[in-house]
């Protein structure tokens, strides 16, 4: 692995750590609100390392709770995205002929839709909480993975040494178990890393717009969106969650790339 | 050709009616309906309203009602601004998002590839690496990241721009919004352009191109650029998608009376009819870019026409 | 009168040179072959002398052409070379043209560029271009797209390109490598043909191209000049070891004595088989139709054919990867099944494959000691842990690696190395028929003839009964027991490997015989014995499938399809057999 991605993953390991214990460690609550301490500027007199928002709230412990929700979210999203998409394009890959091509005619039809706007739809006529924003935005994102899953199965599938392992008795489960996943997991590993910060962008924007996490809970986006608000007054309120989620997003896709490129060079050597 | 154009849009209009009905099956399968909210009303007052309204019938009974008033251009009227149809609405929105929307894409295609093509051909410069650089940010930072910065800098700080959109006219209240939407799409375009270049250049034909003593500009403009747009035309259904959805933050960060903020403050408000006319409208409008682009695709790659 | 100087020119890519101080000059209208082994620097000179080759190779040395100095020139003085001073011809037509132009603009804009023609004569310079090197119709291949053009004719556009601005110097590089053998010797004729004043480098690993072809060879072995000297001279009197190596490897049926027939009993019988692809319809491709033999016990059958002749559906049908449409396959006197999953386990480990392609053949990631240790994993369950690595050693042994090789992976090991490994998987299970698809089509001379040997060895020693597919009609001499002809997926002749290559009975065969290159330049060179290529399996001929091409063809053979029949001893589909 090279350089690039230690240092992301490092950076991106020592912000969970600190997004994880600071909160606890901190005097403040996220929703404790103290009406003498409005739009407080960054200090370390109390511990508000971040300053403190327009109804007083500590800053610091609210941003580590924005980025451990940005953090969950991408993780679950992720992985709800990864099952569906590993499973839905392996079995097209792996079976072929005609379920193939329904179930890609499925994935090219929701391709082509604006998904986003549809995640806004199932916020707008349903009660917005958690699972349901995990799931929307899970829903979104695994169409790329089901794609390439079933690309690479596909072609795994035509490879002369499955030819070969069939000649020899092999059995069809084994086939799948040893001669199959294991090609395939260097693909799904980059990918899962590449729909990490897809995922985090989709729930960031929808919490800005106000149809994400709902207040007293916050993400990233809603801590943008609160500080575009008061950027004229506290700029710090803004600067500090959009250099943040900034921070996290570049780590993801350096991350994405770096992983990518091991294995593109795993693979052609 | 003209098969191959007729299949693909014989092709486009299952996918439209799935999203039709995927859009309408979610706002009607709601729990609650759109008054719910408000002061409690008479049984016989609400039933009159659900009348009206045609929420007594059965689903696929509206759903038709809904299809064919929707082949008339008629979205049905908006729970909240109740003077008016959704059709209005987006008829008077729409025109200047169109207009920014446009603007960006414009700018995100010339300079996204003029950038992609010049890091491609000076590969592993400074240049490249500078290129690279600036687009992976842009792909990283969200755009309600970006806006509210550069606002937040150029309007606010230096005050070199208008901040707002009301009270300022001429040509600069456009600059921001539209740099801030084409910001990610320059980026996204000068990556694939890089990369489809990159590979078209090291293809077998390139070598026999440059052994007929065609000279670089001719290799490139004759041979490599062609197939090296592809992925970018690809690429350019999704990027309308992306334009919409920027298009709703921007809007709104900037105050301008455009579709995306109409969008907003229906979701926020829960205007079903609203929201779900603009989906669709969105969606429509999505899925006719993809049809032009794969007939695009079919005019330049004369592979892609016999299969 | 020197045309081109070639002095102590070295190409490198970091520490190691693939080429190396390599010096030759070449005289004006000469032609010369320059000769050696994948990897020996050829292709990467003849990049070289064009300026082609990227930017981190490192060059050294001097290449002079018409007394101008190539090596370190700029980009504008190699493009007044380049097409107008030296022509050249690349190994894969079907990569080198580029897909999204039409054919008639590709060569236009040579024209063009090279200030030779503008406008409605450019057009009409590329029609007669095209005429001459013998396309049928060139103003509806003017408009072309080079997908709609089959390889053999993208090959021959590709020498109008080479040839239109009128070059002294003519470059072509293994320019008939990814062609059919009828479709080659096509190709080479025609170069011979066009070239009139134009001095040729012809660049090959095939010693028969160059016999017939070339004034002198130059013979390479990696980056460097190990001999050079006149084509006949070198043939007669190969100076260095390495030349001699090459020469013996180089198989020729005319010297090699062919193996006898084998008295055995029918071990592996197929019966009026037929494959068949399906598109929309349930039949669209015809890959297979009607073809019965059997194998005998401790036999080798060569299944001979270019692209198209259904030989790899035939036995992937065979083995049960592939559903055969009608017919049967009888092993051992019993019926195999469809599927290969449905057959005996017994059945399965006597039946087994070697591909063409190793570096596919083996899972990049599984190590060479798992690959081999699997199919006992399978069969022998009781075998202990000990019993199968002494099982897996001994058959690597036989295929010549060592213990060394037990945790490499496949990316790890040559050509040569990872075709053994395949054998030996296929080996281990001691199968009674061994079928090769191509098994030594991607390996170079020298290490083909090992792996040869090795097959050769395993018959002697167990009776293994082997179908041998291959289009190499020398190797298939070497070898084999009886020859099976196939073209468009029918049978058209089987015999005795003698008998079939001393008289053959069906023109396809007598044809394909007469388009093998010899490696004799004493030899009187042949002219191509066939016009045209393989037609599409899914739109084969009526009646006899070979007689568009046929030169013998009679009325009866375009609507009647022959039977085959026995002539003296010889089976043939053939009305007017030889």
């Amino acid at each position: 692995m090279n350089r690039t991605v230690r240092v992301c993953g490092g950076i991106l390991l020592v912000l969970a750590a600190v997004a994880i214990a600071g909160p606890w460690l901190s005097p403040h609550g996220y929703a404790d609100t103290n009406f003498d301490r409005l739009l407080l500027a960054p200090t370390f007199a109390d511990q508000h390392f971040f300053g403190t928002d327009d109804l007083g709230r500590d800053l610091f412990v609210r941003t580590m709770l924005g980025i451990r929700v940005t953090l969950l979210v991408a993780i679950v999203a992720s992985f709800v995205s990864l099952v569906i998409g590993v499973a839905w394009g392996a079995v097209a890959g792996f079976v072929g002929g005609r379920v193939d091509a329904m179930m890609m005619r499925l994935v090219d039809t929701l391709y082509a839709l604006p998904f986003i706007f549809f995640v806004i739809l199932l916020m707008v006529a349903f009660e917005r909480n958690f699972l349901l924003i995990f799931i929307a935005i899970g829903a979104v994102n695994w169409l790329d993975m089901a794609r390439i899953v079933r690309g690479q199965t596909l072609s795994l599938r035509e490879r002369e040494f499955v030819a070969a392992a069939r000649l020899l008795g092999v059995s069809t489960p084994r086939i799948v178990l040893r001669h199959i996943a294991p090609n395939l997991i260097g693909i799904v590993i980059v990918y899962v890393t590449l729909t990490i910060p897809q995922a985090i962008l989709v729930e960031s924007f929808l919490s800005f717009l106000g149809l994400g996490i709902q207040e007293p809970e916050t993400s990233l986006g809603s801590l943008v969106d609160a500080g575009v608000n008061q950027m004229e007054a506290a700029s710090w309120m803004l600067l500090i969650p959009a250099i943040l989620l900034a921070l996290i997003l570049l780590c993801f896709n350096f991350l994405g790339d770096g992983v990518r490129d091991f294995f593109d060079a795993r693979q052609s050597r | 050709m003209l098969r191959y154009t007729l299949l693909r849009i014989a092709g486009a209009i299952p996918t439209l009616l799935i999203v039709i009905a995927l859009a309408f099956l979610m706002v009607h399968a709601a729990p609650g309906g759109p008054f719910d909210d408000e002061r409690v009303l008479p049984a016989d007052v609400e039933a009159n309203i659900a009348k009206a309204y045609h929420l007594d019938e059965p689903l696929p009974q509206q759903f038709v009602r809904y299809l064919g008033k929707l082949l008339q251009g008629d979205l049905g009227p908006s729970y909240r601004y109740r003077d008016y149809t959704v059709a209005e609405l987006i008829g008077a929105a729409f025109p200047l998002s169109l207009k920014l929307g446009a603007m960006a894409m414009g700018l995100a295609l010339v300079l996204g590839v003029a950038a992609g093509t010049a890091a491609a051909l000076n590969r592993n410069t400074a240049l490249d690496r500078v290129v690279m650089a600036f687009a992976m940010t842009g792909i990283s930072i969200p755009v309600f990241v970006i806006a509210p910065l550069l606002v937040l800098l150029l309007a606010v700080k230096l005050q070199w721009l208008p901040a707002g959109w009301s009270g300022t006219s001429g040509a600069t209240r456009y600059l921001l919004p539209v740099v801030t939407l084409a910001l990610p799409q320059i980026a996204y375009i000068a990556r694939l352009t890089r990369a489809s270049m990159i590979d078209v250049l090291g293809q077998d034909f390139i070598r026999t191109a440059r052994a007929q003593g065609l000279g670089g500009a001719t290799v490139i403009r004759l041979h490599a650029l062609k197939p090296a747009m592809l992925p970018v035309l690809s690429y350019l259904g999704p990027a309308v998608a992306a334009i919409l959805t920027g298009s709703v933050v921007v809007e709104e960060i900037f105050g301008i009376p455009g579709l995306g903020q109409f969008f907003v403050r229906g979701a926020l408000n829960r205007d079903y009819t609203l929201v779900l006319g603009i989906v669709v409208f969105y969606a429509t409008l999505v899925v006719a870019f993809n049809l032009v682009v794969d007939v695009l695709y079919g005019v330049i790659d004369p592979r892609v026409r016999y299969r | 009168m020197t045309l081109l100087h070639v002095n102590r020119l070295s190409v490198g890519y970091g520490t190691q040179p693939v080429v190396d101080t390599l010096s030759f000059k070449l005289r004006r209208g000469e032609s010369v072959g320059l000769v050696g082994e994948s990897g020996s620097g050829k292709s990467q000179t003849a990049l070289a002398i064009l300026g082609l080759l990227p930017s981190h190779a490192a060059v050294s040395g001097s290449v002079r052409f018409r007394g101008n100095e190539l090596v370190g020139a700029t980009g504008r003085q190699l493009d007044a070379v380049r097409a107008c001073g030296i022509g050249m011809v690349f190994q894969d037509p079907m990569q080198a043209l580029n897909p999204y132009l039409r054919v008639g603009r590709q060569l236009r804009e040579i024209l063009v560029r090279h200030g030779i023609a503008q406008g409605g004569a450019a057009d009409r310079k590329v029609v007669e271009m095209l005429d001459r090197v013998g396309l049928p119709d060139p103003d509806r291949q003017f408009r072309a797209w080079p997908h709609e053009l089959s390889g053999g004719m993208r090959q021959r556009v590709m020498i109008a390109a080479a040839l239109i601005a009128e070059p002294r110097l003519l470059i072509a590089d293994e320019p008939t490598t990814a062609l059919d053998v009828t479709v080659q010797a096509q190709i080479l004729d025609l170069l011979e043909d066009l070239r009139d004043n134009t001095a040729l480098l012809l660049i090959t690993h095939d010693l028969g191209i160059v016999a017939g072809r070339c004034e002198r060879m130059l013979v390479l072995e990696r980056g460097r000049l190990v001999e050079s000297g006149p084509t006949t001279a070198v043939f007669a009197a190969p100076q260095h070891s390495h030349t001699r190596a090459l020469l013996a490897a180089a198989p020729r049926i005319a010297r090699d004595a062919a193996p006898g027939p084998v008295k055995g009993s029918t071990l592996l019988a197929v019966e009026k088989a037929s494959v068949c692809y399906r598109g929309r319809n349930r039949c669209d491709l015809m890959a297979v139709s009607d073809v019965s033999f059997s194998l005998r016990r401790g036999e080798t059958i060569a299944v001979v054919g270019e692209s198209g002749s259904g030989k790899s559906s035939l036995v992937r049908a065979l083995l049960g990867l592939i559903p055969l449409r009608t017919g049967k396959v009888v092993y051992a006197g019993e019926p195999l099944a469809g599927p290969v999953e449905r057959r005996a386990q017994v059945q399965r480990r006597d039946l087994q494959l070697v591909f063409q392609d190793p570096a596919s053949a083996l899972n990049p990631e599984m190590r060479v000691g798992r690959i081999v240790e699997e199919p006992l994993l399978v069969h022998e369950p009781g075998a202990g842990r000990d019993e199968r690595r002494e099982r897996v050693m001994a058959i690597l042994d036989r295929v010549g690696l060592d213990a060394r090789f037990l945790a490499r992976y496949p990316h790890q090991l040559s050509g040569g190395q990872a075709q053994r490994v395949a054998i030996a998987r296929a080996l281990v299970l001691e199968p009674r028929v061994l079928i090769c698809d191509e098994a030594v089509a991607a390996l170079d001379g020298t290490v083909r003839q090992q792996v040869l040997a090795l097959l050769q060895e395993a018959q002697r020693k167990t009776g293994l009964a082997v179908l041998f597919i291959s289009h190499d009609l020398a190797v298939m001499h070497a070898i084999s027991h009886r020859v099976l002809v196939m073209y468009l997926g029918r049978l058209v002749e089987l015999a005795d490997n003698a008998t079939l290559f001393a008289s053959p009975r069906h023109p396809y065969t007598r044809a394909l015989l007469d388009s093998v290159p010899v490696p004799d330049p004493v030899a009187v060179m042949r002219r191509a014995p066939l016009r045209g290529e393989v037609p599409s399996p899914v739109d084969p001929p009526p009646g006899c499938v070979f007689h568009p091409r046929c030169p013998r063809v009679q009325p009866e053979c375009r609507s009647q399809q022959p039977a085959l029949r026995d002539v003296s001893g010889t089976r043939v589909a053939c009305h007017f057999p030889l």
